[in-house]
C-alpha cells in the first residue's frame, strides 16, 4: 500500500508544482492546496500504513497505529487552512485594486531600479 | 600606556577636539590649532634623534585583544624614526603653508584639519606597528583618510572621481596584503615582525610563504604607486596642493617603501623578493620619468615624478636586499650601499617634493593656473619663488650643490654594481636608470624654465603675479635650506639614523658579520668614476634634449597612441563589470514570480536526485508494506484522475470540483489509515475551504484558457514531472531505510500519563500543546490579517 501511496503523492506533487507554475493566481492557488495535500499524505505514509488500530485507547487492543504523525498532520492542515484563507483574500483584494490575476502582468522590479 | 603611544593618540584626540573647537574659534585660521599636533610630536621624536648615535629600539605594549594575537604594540628603532621625523617634521611644514594657502573664510577648516590629523595619526601608527594586524588597521585608515582629503572639494566631479580610484586601487593592494599577513601569521604563530624576523627560516620554510611575499607586494606597490597601479596617483592631484605635498609626495606613497624596508630582513634573502622589486622599481621609474614629460599641468608632472622617484627608490631597495642573498655574498657590500642610497634618496626626495609642491601651490595661487602653456616670464616678478623652485628641481635632478645629487650618484653605483655583479643582461638597467635619469632632468628643466622664463602671457593670466605672503614662503624656505644641507652636511643623517636604518634591514648580510666595525660614511665628492661621468653625460644631453623638446616631443609622444594606457584600461575595466553585473543580474531577475519559482524547483530536483543518484541511497523495499485492498487502489485512482482534471479545467468550478473531490478522498483515506481525527478535520476544512474559494472565485476573473506558450507549458511540465518524481523516490527511500523504532509507544500511555483515552488528542493539548497553542495563534493572525484586507482601505496615493 505504501509504493501506491509514494506514487499517489508523486502525482499530487506534479500537478501541484504544475499549476503553480502557471500564470494565473486562481492556478496558484489551488496549487498551493494540493500540494498541501500531497505532503500530508507523505508524512502519513512515511510513519508506515495500517499497523494496529486507531490511536484510542481501550482494553481490548495492545497496538496501535502511529499517534505522532497524525498529531503532526492535524497541525499543519488547521495552518494551511489559515494561510489559504488568507491568501484567498489576498488574491481577492489584489484583483480588486490591480484588475488582474495574471502574474506576468503582476510582474514588479522594473520601476524599483 | 608609554608616551609612545600617547604620541600615536594626539593626532587622534585632535580629530575631535578640532570640530569642536572650530565654532568658537572662527576668528582664528584652525591650522593653528592643528598646528600644535605636528610640532609636539617632532620635538618628541627628537628627542630620540642625535647625530652621533643610533638609537636604542624601544618596544612598548598595550593589549587590545590578546585571544587573537592583537596588543597595540609599538616598535621605535632608527627606520621608524627616520618616517616618523619625516611624518611629523614635513607635517608641521605642511599645516604652516596650508594656514596661509586655504581661506579661513571660503573653506571647511574643520573638515580639512580633522582629515589631516586623522591622516597624520594613522600614518604615523603604521611606521610605528609592531604587530601586523595593527599595521594593517592604521594602513587601512591611512588610505580612508586619504580618500576623504582628495574628495575635500566633493563638489567637482573629479575630486570624486579621483578619490574613488584611489580608494579602489589602495584597498584592493590593502586586502591583499591583509592575505599575506594572515599566511605569515600561519607560518609563525605570530603577529610581531620581530618576533617574525627572529625566527629565521622556521617561517620562510611555510608552503605558502612565497605567494605571501607577493601578496604583502602587491599592497606595498598599489599604496607606493608602482607600475600599474600608479595611476590613482595623478588623479589624486585633485586634492588642494598641501595635500598632494604631504600625502602624495612624502609620507603615504612612501607607506609602500617603509613596508619593503620593514619586511626585508623576513623576505629579503629570496631572489623572488629582490628582483621583482628591481624590475618594477625600474619599469615604475622609466614609465613615470617618461609620462611627466608629456604634461601640461605642473602638479601632473610632479605626480609622474613622483611615481618615478619612488620607482628609483623601490629598485634601490631590491639591489639592496641581494645583500642577504648566500649567491651574492662576496659583493655584500654593494649591495649595501644600494641601502644606504636608497634610505637616502627618500630623505632628499620628501624634502624636495615636498618643496616643489608647495612651490606649485604658490605658483597657482598667484597666478591662478599650473599649466605650464600659461606660465612663463614671471622670474622677475617672484624671484624668491623661483630661487626655491630652481633648488627644488635642480636637487631632484640630481646637480650639485643639492642633497639629490649625492643620492643619484649613490643610484647609478647600485644600479652599476647590481650590472657588475649579476649577469651580462642586467647591464640593461644601468642604461634604463641612466636614460630615466635624463628624462628626469628633462622634465626638472621644464618646471623651473617653462614656468618662470620665456616670454610673459599677461592675457593668459587671471591675475598679476607677485610675490606670495611671507608665511606661505616659510615652508618651502625651510625645505630649500634642507636640500642644501644634506649636501653640504650629509653627516647629518648618516650615522644617526641611514647606518642602524640599513643593519636593520640586513641583520644576516654577511658584509655585517665579517665587518661589525662598519659604518656608513656619505659625502658630497667621491672621486672621479664612471657615476660622474654618468652625472656630466645626463647634463650634456638633458640640457640638448631640453633646448631641442618643441622638434622632438609630438613625434616621439605619438608612438604610443593616446587613448591605449592604463587609465583607459582601468576606466573599461570598471564600466565593464558594472555592465557585466547588471546584465548578470538582469538575466535572471526578471520579476517574474514564475521564474523564481522554477529555479527553486529546479535547484531542488537536481540537488535531491543527485545526493539520492550520487550516494546510491535509493532502496525500493516493499517487504514491510501492508496488504492493499480493491477499495484504497479505486481511492487512489480517483485521486489521480481528479488532480488531472483540476490540471485540464478551464473552469473555475470545475476546478474547484476537482480540488474538493481531493480533499474529500483524502479524508476517506484518513479513514482507512486509521487516523479518526483527521478524517473529521480533513471533512471539515475542505467543506470550509471549498464553500472560501466558491465565495473567493465568484469575484476573481474567469479563467482564461491558458495563453501560455507551449515551450513554457513544456518547461513547466518537465519541472513539475521532475519534482513529482524526485519526493516520490524521496519517499520511497525513506520508508525503506529506518534508523530506529518510531516513539508511539510512549504515546500509548497517554492514559496513565494524561488522563486521556484518545492519544492524538492528548499529544495535541498535553506533550505537544505548544505546537497547538502556536498553530492558534496562526489561525488568529490569518483572521486578522483577512479583515484587515477586507476592510482597511488605502484612500490612493497622494504623493
Amino acid at each position: 500500500m505504501e509504493l501506491v501511496m509514494a506514487i499517489t503523492t508523486g502525482l499530487l506533487f506534479a500537478v501541484a508544482v504544475y499549476l503553480i507554475l502557471s500564470r494565473s493566481v486562481l492556478r496558484i492557488i489551488l496549487g498551493t492546496s494540493l500540494l498541501t495535500h500531497g505532503v500530508h499524505l507523505l508524512i502519513m505514509n512515511m510513519a508506515g500504513l495500517k499497523r494496529g488500530s486507531a490511536p484510542l485507547i481501550s482494553e481490548d487492543t495492545m497496538s496501535y497505529t502511529d499517534p505522532l504523525p497524525q498529531a503532526l498532520i492535524l497541525t499543519s492542515i488547521v495552518i494551511n487552512f489559515g494561510v489559504t484563507a488568507f491568501f484567498l483574500v489576498l488574491a481577492y483584494r489584489a484583483n480588486q485594486t490591480l484588475g488582474t490575476d495574471d502574474l506576468e502582468k503582476l510582474r514588479g522590479g522594473d520601476e524599483n531600479e | 600606556m608609554s608616551t609612545l603611544h600617547l604620541a600615536i593618540l594626539l593626532p587622534f584626540i585632535f580629530v575631535v577636539i578640532i570640530p569642536l573647537l572650530y565654532k568658537y574659534t572662527r576668528a582664528i585660521h584652525t591650522g593653528w590649532i592643528a598646528l600644535v599636533v605636528p610640532v609636539t610630536l617632532f620635538v618628541y621624536f627628537m628627542q630620540y634623534f642625535s647625530i652621533n648615535k643610533a638609537i636604542d629600539p624601544i618596544t612598548v605594549t598595550v593589549p587590545w585583544i590578546p585571544s587573537i594575537g592583537l596588543g597595540l604594540t609599538l616598535y621605535l628603532d632608527s627606520l621608524s624614526l627616520l618616517f616618523a621625523l619625516l611624518i611629523t617634521g614635513i607635517g608641521t611644514l605642511v599645516v604652516l603653508y596650508s594656514i596661509f594657502y586655504l581661506s579661513k573664510d571660503r573653506e571647511r577648516l574643520n573638515h580639512f584639519y580633522a582629515y589631516l590629523m586623522l591622516f597624520m595619526g594613522a600614518m604615523l601608527g603604521s611606521v610605528l606597528s609592531d604587530n601586523l594586524l595593527l599595521l594593517y588597521s592604521f594602513w587601512e585608515l591611512t588610505s580612508v583618510s586619504s580618500f576623504l582629503l582628495i574628495a575635500y572639494w566633493y563638489q567637482r566631479k573629479r575630486s570624486r572621481y579621483g578619490a574613488q580610484k584611489s580608494l579602489y586601487i589602495t584597498m584592493t593592494g590593502g586586502f591583499s596584503m591583509l592575505l599575506g599577513f594572515i599566511i605569515l601569521y600561519a607560518a609563525s604563530g605570530t603577529f610581531s615582525i620581530r618576533e617574525i624576523i627572529a625566527m629565521g627560516d622556521a617561517v620562510t620554510t611555510h608552503a605558502l610563504f612565497i605567494p605571501a611575499m607577493f601578496f604583502i607586494l602587491l599592497g606595498a606597490f598599489t599604496k607606493s604607486a608602482q607600475f600599474p597601479f600608479h595611476i590613482w596617483l595623478p588623479d589624486a592631484m585633485e586634492a588642494p596642493t598641501p595635500i598632494s605635498a604631504y600625502l602624495h609626495s612624502a609620507t603615504m606613497v612612501k607607506a609602500g617603501v617603509y613596508l619593503v624596508a620593514r619586511l626585508t630582513p623576513i623576505f629579503g634573502a629570496f631572489l623572488e623578493w629582490s628582483w621583482t622589486i628591481i624590475i618594477v622599481g625600474i619599469v615604475t621609474l622609466a614609465m613615470g620619468s617618461f609620462n611627466a614629460l608629456k604634461q601640461y599641468d605642473l602638479k601632473a608632472l610632479l605626480a609622474y615624478s613622483t611615481i618615478s622617484q619612488l620607482g628609483l627608490i623601490m629598485s634601490l631597495l631590491g639591489v639592496g636586499s641581494l645583500s642577504m642573498n648566500s649567491n651574492y655574498a662576496p659583493y655584500s657590500e654593494y649591495f649595501i650601499a644600494a641601502f644606504v642610497a636608497a634610505i637616502f634618496h627618500l630623505i632628499n626626495h620628501s624634502v624636495f617634493k615636498g618643496s616643489l609642491f608647495m612651490m606649485v601651490g604658490i605658483l597657482d595661487h598667484e597666478t591662478g593656473t599650473r599649466d605650464i602653456r600659461k606660465l612663463g616670464g614671471i622670474m622677475h616678478l617672484m624671484p624668491i619663488s623661483f630661487t626655491f623652485t630652481m633648488i627644488g628641481a635642480f636637487s631632484m635632478a640630481g646637480l650639485p650643490p643639492f642633497g639629490g645629487f649625492i643620492s643619484k650618484e649613490m643610484f647609478f653605483t647600485g644600479v652599476l654594481s647590481l650590472a657588475e655583479h649579476s649577469n651580462a643582461w642586467i647591464t640593461i638597467i644601468p642604461i634604463i636608470a641612466w636614460i630615466a635619469s635624463i628624462f628626469t632632468f628633462i622634465y626638472c628643466m621644464i618646471i623651473i624654465f617653462k614656468s618662470f622664463t620665456g616670454t610673459y602671457h599677461e592675457d593668459l593670466l587671471d591675475k598679476k603675479p607677485h610675490e606670495p605672503p611671507f608665511g606661505m614662503l616659510i615652508s618651502p624656505a625651510v625645505l630649500s635650506i634642507l636640500a642644501i644641507a644634506l649636501f653640504f652636511f650629509p653627516g647629518l643623517v648618516d650615522t644617526s639614523i641611514i647606518e642602524p636604518t640599513v643593519k636593520e634591514m640586513a641583520p644576516v648580510a654577511p658584509l655585517f658579520i665579517e665587518n661589525p666595525d662598519w659604518h656608513v660614511h656619505i659625502s658630497a665628492w667621491h672621486g672621479f668614476n664612471l657615476e660622474l661621468v654618468m652625472t656630466i653625460g645626463i647634463i650634456l644631453l638633458g640640457t640638448w634634449l631640453y633646448l631641442t623638446y618643441e622638434k622632438w616631443k609630438t613625434p616621439v609622444f605619438d608612438l604610443i597612441p593616446r587613448h591605449l594606457n592604463l587609465f583607459t584600461l582601468y576606466d573599461k575595466a570598471i564600466e565593464g563589470m558594472e555592465k557585466t553585473a547588471t546584465r548578470i543580474t538582469k538575466s535572471y531577475m526578471t520579476g517574474s514570480t514564475t521564474h523564481y519559482l522554477s529555479y527553486i524547483f529546479s535547484f531542488l530536483i537536481i540537488a535531491a536526485l543527485a545526493t539520492l543518484i550520487g550516494t546510491g541511497s535509493f532502496v525500493l523495499d516493499t517487504s514491510q508494506d501492508s496488504p492493499i485492498e480493491w477499495y484504497e487502489l479505486m481511492l487512489g485512482i480517483a485521486t489521480v484522475i481528479a488532480a488531472v482534471f483540476v490540471l485540464f479545467s478551464t473552469s473555475r468550478l470545475m476546478s474547484i470540483m476537482g480540488i474538493g473531490v481531493i480533499g474529500f478522498t483524502i479524508s476517506l483515506f484518513f479513514v482507512i489509515f486509521r487516523a479518526p481525527d483527521l478524517a473529521l478535520t480533513q471533512l471539515v476544512v475542505e467543506t470550509i475551504s471549498t464553500a472560501l474559494f466558491l465565495l473567493c472565485f465568484y469575484f476573481l476573473p474567469k479563467m482564461k484558457a491558458s495563453v501560455e506558450s507551449i515551450r513554457f507549458k513544456l518547461t513547466n511540465a518537465i519541472i513539475a514531472i521532475g519534482v513529482g518524481l524526485t519526493l516520490t523516490l524521496l519517499g520511497l527511500s525513506a520508508y525503506g531505510y529506518r534508523v530506529f523504532e518510531p516513539i508511539a509507544e510512549y504515546f500509548s500511555n497517554s492514559y496513565e500519563l494524561a488522563g486521556a483515552k484518545n492519544i492524538v488528542n492528548a499529544i495535541l493539548v498535553d506533550f505537544r500543546a505548544f505546537d497547538t497553542m502556536l498553530e492558534i495563534v496562526v489561525l488568529f493572525s490569518a483572521g486578522i490579517g483577512i479583515y484587515t484586507y477586507i476592510k482597511l482601505r488605502y484612500a490612493g496615493r497622494n504623493d
